[in-house]
Formats: structure tokens, sequence, C-alpha cells
């Protein structure tokens, strides 16, 4: 018998269950989606996530969030592929390198870079929490470098979890990794300590913007 | 009496008498209590219990359907590039692993924090074979460098002040002495950080197997998971059967709980959903990713319809922090990975009762525990089933051992009068749980007194009896 017969069997065995047979009727998913307006929604997610030690700005169109990106970086920047970014300018920035289209060159580029910007596809208000979902987010920009600044659509702000699984039920049919971002890389492992950055970013700044993209 | 029995005693009584030790405890789990308090109380989650209901229904009917989801769970991992590994114990995964490590010539890996890889000693088994697994959450990462093993399932290195780590540090990265976390933290980053790009292997536990998604779901606060996750060419997650759950939609209830029970937080800080490996156009992400899922003992305990429950925990680490016992005597004398209530629990289970008879016996029956378990399991109540369990079989002079264990418990509680008079009420409020009053030192109690249950059928008649009825 192979593990996989063994398990499945042994699992049937405790449960008194056969080989094909239909599960009872699921519970009913809890999801609950409060109405929240978007500017008190926007206030919120602020509140959340500048109690993390994160930064929100504000900007009314994508040329405004890409100056307030030009105030933050110094130096080199790395930043991913995320459309949103080439419609800002922020990709033609000075400093600011991306389309890494090989991983050994995006790899290098993050461990070096002491900014990295992305888009986000999502905010949740509840817990001041951005989220990346899809193909344009690398992974690394978002986790090597010691500061992150994302650019988050303000009709993207979402209220909470219940709402992001209400539109995407099954978020692996948009991607292999979706990530929810709450506030800055931390540690409380020694003496309970609180140190920020320590593997991921020791900032992050998201800037929230107005302007609608179609 | 055996040495092990005889050394067993020798280190609780130590740990009781170490007052560094047990300042250190005593304060983490404090600030993690209180922390939690603020985030579950009725002003800042109106829907708290709600929320608990909820999860609670669902792991049930997870489990009671475990079959059927592991297969659909099979299915879409699958379907999204993945492989799915069976085990059906630790020597399996290592194995797998191993093989696939020589396979790809692999010397080096890295990982992140995964009590269930602590279950089966994952790390002894790979390094006796050449390879070199590095721990990456800081905490364990330390615990490794000191060659100690954690103490809470939450904060692996709750008992280490910041001068032992400063000690740990100096002494195997010979690097300069720095006793501030900060600086301690950065120089573990820096360590850390050319292992994670020189590794051919990450490894990682899971929170939640999500069956419709054939997804795993990692939370964690510092990044290393992510990083394991997303810079080797390979991940594999290791992950025990029971951390199914149905439907992504799901994890709206759990991740709002997990967090909060744990650390008071409202979300960890990194949230990972991962169904699979790098797709085309993706960036980067692992080439390979596997899932290993792990029995280990688990199908043995799915088959009491009672004490199925202890397998909904979700290791938030609250119940360790409630608990009187375990802030006394403290993580490293529960024996295996598991510590505190949920170890009192699943370890006895996993393992079999005769090894350490005394176990189901570390604990007040205060309640504290299932009060604050965001799933609602019953630990007291399971932990009276096997403590019936233990007199019955009477394994290895086990009464008279487990009194005497008992026995100590009930020693220094009633040297903490303050902490006696709570674990009182909250135990007396338990309707049919029988409190402290039955934990008094009358002879032979054990057998003839906090055995007996409060209920005219014992849980065990009555399970029977339901079984034959057709539940
Ligand atoms: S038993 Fe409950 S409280 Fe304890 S770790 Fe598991 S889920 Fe948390």
């Amino acid at each position: 018998m192979t593990s996989r017969e063994q398990i499945l069997s042994d699992v049937r065995k405790a449960l008194g269950r056969t080989a094909g047979q239909a599960p009872a009727a699921q519970p009913k998913a809890r999801i609950v989606i409060p109405t929240i307006a978007v500017e008190e929604r926007v206030r919120l997610f602020q509140e959340r996530l500048e109690v993390l030690g994160g930064k929100v700005h504000r900007a009314a169109t994508y040329a405004d969030a890409a100056r307030v990106v030009g105030g933050l970086i110094e130096g080199t920047a790395v930043a991913s592929n995320a459309a949103v970014l080439r419609y800002a300018g922020v990709t033609a920035m000075a400093g600011v390198s991306s389309g890494y289209g090989d991983e050994p060159s995006l790899r290098a580029a993050c461990a070096s870079a002491p900014f990295g910007i992305t888009g986000a596809d999502y905010g949740l208000a509840e817990t001041g929490s951005i989220v990346t979902v899809g193909a344009n987010e690398a992974r690394l920009v978002s986790l090597l470098p010691p500061v992150h600044i994302a650019l988050l659509s303000k009709s993207r702000m979402l209220t909470g979890l219940d709402e992001f699984y209400t539109l995407h039920p099954r978020p692996a049919l948009a991607s292999a990794s979706t990530v929810f971002i709450t506030g800055p890389s931390r540690s409380a492992d020694i003496e309970m300590i609180l140190v920020r950055g320590v593997h991921g970013p020791r900032v992050i700044h998201v800037i929230v913007v107005d302007e609608e993209l179609i | 009496m055996s040495l092990i029995q005889i050394q067993q005693d020798e280190k609780i009584r130590s740990t009781v008498a170490d007052s560094k030790i047990q300042r250190a405890v005593y304060s983490a789990t404090a600030r993690l209590k209180e922390k939690r308090s603020e985030v579950v109380s009725a002003d800042a989650l109106p829907e708290y219990q709600e929320l608990r209901t909820q999860a609670n229904l669902i792991k049930k009917h997870t489990l009671e359907n475990l079959d059927f989801y592991l297969e659909e769970f099979e299915k879409n991992l699958t379907a999204n590039g993945g492989k799915l590994i069976w085990a059906r114990d630790g020597k399996e995964v290592a194995d797998f692993i191993l093989g696939l490590a020589k396979e790809r010539g692999v010397k080096m890996l890295v990982k992140s924090k995964s009590m269930t890889t602590e279950e089966i000693h994952l790390n002894d088994h790979l390094e006796a074979h050449g390879i070199d697994p590095v721990e990456t959450d800081l905490g364990e990462y330390i615990i490794q460098l000191a060659h100690d093993r954690p103490y809470h399932i939450v904060a692996p290195a709750v008992h280490m002040t910041r001068l032992d780590v400063a000690d740990v540090l100096e002494k195997n990265l010979k690097v300069e002495r720095e006793e501030e976390p900060e600086k301690q933290a950065m120089i573990a980053r820096r360590t850390l950080r050319e292992k994670f790009l020189a590794a051919g292997i990450g490894i990682s536990g899971g929170n939640f197997l999500v069956a419709d998604s054939g997804a795993v779901t990692i939370i964690e606060n510092e990044g290393n998971a992510r990083l394991t996750t997303s810079a080797p060419r390979i991940h594999i997650a290791v992950v025990g059967i029971e951390k199914m759950i149905p439907r992504a939609q799901d994890l709206a209830v759990f991740l709002k709980l997990l967090g909060r029970s744990g650390t008071g937080q409202l979300l960890t800080v990194y949230t990972s959903f991962l169904s699979g490996p790098r797709r085309a156009g993706d960036a980067d992400g692992p080439d390979e990713f596997y899932v290993v899922l792990m029995d280990n003992g688990r199908t043995r305990l799915l088959a009491d319809s009672e004490k199925r429950q202890s397998l909904y925990c979700i290791r938030c680490g609250a119940c360790l922090n409630a608990c009187p016992v375990y802030r006394k005597i403290g993580g490293h004398n529960y024996p295996g990975a598991y510590s505190g209530p949920i170890g009192a629990i699943i370890t006895p289970q996993y393992h079999g009762i005769k090894e350490n008879p005394w176990l189901p016996f570390a604990s007040s029956l205060c309640g504290a525990c299932a009060e604050v378990c965001p799933v609602k399991i019953d630990i007291p109540k399971i932990l009276l089933e096997l403590r019936k369990e233990v007199v019955e079989s009477r394994a290895a002079d086990s009464d008279s051992f487990a009194e005497r264990k008992a026995f100590q418990m009930y020693a220094w509680m009633m040297r903490k009068p303050k902490l006696y008079a709570l674990a009182g009420k909250i135990g007396s409020k338990l309707a049919g749980l029988p409190g402290l009053t039955s934990f008094g030192p009358a002879a032979k109690w054990a057998r003839t007194r906090e055995v007996p249950r409060p209920a005219a059928k014992s849980f065990r008649d009555e399970w029977r009896d339901r079984k034959k009825g057709g539940r």
C-alpha cells in the first residue's frame, strides 16, 4: 500500500467513510461586509497602518504620487513591473530600475537597492494591509529592500478581509502568490522588545491615489 | 521509578527555582495575554464569539469529511502545477526531502518556523545526512545556534534574555558582542540574507491548507517565511493533514482569530497564500512547489469523535499564555515539540499515552485554556478523558507517578494563594467539570477522586453509546 492509500484508508476507517463518498453539507462561509464610506476607509487604513509604524501619503493623481516617490527615495530603487508604475512615470525616474526579465538580475537588483517600489492591488481598511495579487508584482521587490513604497488607488480600498474574499473567492485562479502586507517587518523574539526590519523592510510607505485608473 | 522520571522531576524543580526564567516567561506571557484581551474584547471585536463558533464548526466539518478534502486539495494543487507528497510519519518526510536534495545537489536549505518539522526532528535527520538546515525565524535561529529547543509555539526563545542572545551570537557567529535586540536582529538579518540567496531549497510549515484552491497559507511577522518560499528554486511545505480548511473564504474567519489570539495583532505582518510554482510571466517565485501532507499519529486521533477536536488547533499559543502550569513549569518540561495545554493533549495522543503518563496531569483544570481557545477546543474535558485512560491502562506504574506529578503542581499552586483562588473561580464556573476542590491532596485521589466524572456516564461510554446509535 502506498502512503497515500494508507493515509486515506486510515482516515476513512477512523471516520466511518468510504472512498468517493460525498461530504456532508458544508457550513455556509461567514462573510460580512460592513458599509464604510471610501474616505472613512482611507482614514481607518491610515490609522491602522501608522499604529504599526507604516506611513500613509495622499496624492490626487499618479503624477503627484510619482512626486511623492521622488521625495522619498535617495540613490537607487527597484520598481516592480506593475503597469501603474509606468503610467505614473515612476519607472522613468532617475535611479529607478525596473523591467527585469530574468530572475538573477531582479534578485541582484533587489538585494542591493535601498528602496523597492510596487503597486498594490487592494488596501484593507480594517487592518491597514495592502494586498498584492498577480504576476506583475515580483515578490522580492516588496521584501529585500529595507524600504518599501507602494502605490494604491483609492478606489481599491476595501473594507477588509471579507470584501477581499468576496472579490477573490479563489485567489489561486489569479496568481500563484497572494500576499497581505500589514506594516513593516517586525519581531519581538528577544525579550518581547519590538524590532523592525528583521528580514523584510523596516519602513513601509503607502501612497493612496485619488485618480481612478480606466 | 525510572531514571527518566527522576530526571523529569529534577528538571521541573530547577525551572521553578530559576528566577530568571520565571521572570522572562511570566512577563512575556502576561504581555501576550494582555494584548490578546484588548483585541478580542466586546468593544474591539463584537463578533468574536461568533467567529469562534464558526471556526469550530468549520474545523469540525472538515475533519469529519477529511478524506474528501485531502483529495480535493490534491486535485487542485496538482492543477496549479504543485506536487503532493503523502507521508505517514517523520521518516517519510525526511526521506523525501533528503532524496530531492540529493537529486538536485542541494547541500544547504533555509527553513521558516514550523512546529511540524520540530515534531519530527527534521533537522536532526537532515544533518545526519550531510544537509545543513538553517532556521530563519529570529527566535528559531537563536535556538538553533544555541542547540536548544523552542520554549513556546509562538515565541520560541521566550526563556532567553538579551544577554543570553548576545552570548550565543558572539560565540557562534564570531561577531562583536551586541546586547541590544535591534542590533542583534541586524546581525541575524545580515547573516541569514546570504543564506536565503544561496539556499537550494526552502522549507516552510503551513497554517492552513485550502482545499478549494490547492493552496498553503502561511502567516508570520518577520518576512523570513516569504523569503524561504520565494528565494530558493524549490519550496517544500510540510504540513499536518489536520490543517485543512475547505475554502479560501473561510480564511476570513481564521485569519481574524489567529493573529489576535496569538500576539494581539489584527493580522500578522505577512499572510502568504501560495498555490503552486511560479507561473508563466511571474517575475520570481520557486520553480518547484511541493506540499508534504503528514499523518504521524493524526489519523489515530481522528477515530475518537470526542478527542478529535484536539486536531482543530491553529497553534495560536493563547492557551500556553493563559495556563498557570505552563507559566510555572515552562516549555521545556513538556516532552515533544508542543508545550502547554495543547501539548498536554496532543503529545500523548500522537505518541501514545504510555510514553508520558503524567502529561495529562500537568494541568490544574482551571479552564483558562478553553476560555481563550479561538477554535473552542474543550481542553479540560480531553485532559480528563486522557487521565482516565492513564489510570485504566496503569501503564508503567503510572498512577503513582502521575499522582506524584499532580501533587507537585498542586503544591506550587497552593503556594500562590491568589493564583489558586483565580484558578478555582474559573474552574468552578465550568459546568460539569470538577474544579480544584477535587484537586486536593486526598489519599490516592488520582484513582479514587479525580478520575470519576461529574456525569453519570463517562465520555467514553457516552461515545460508545452514541456510536451504536448511528452517530
Ligand atoms: S489549543 Fe486553542 S488556544 Fe491552544 S494553541 Fe491551539 S488553537 Fe490556540
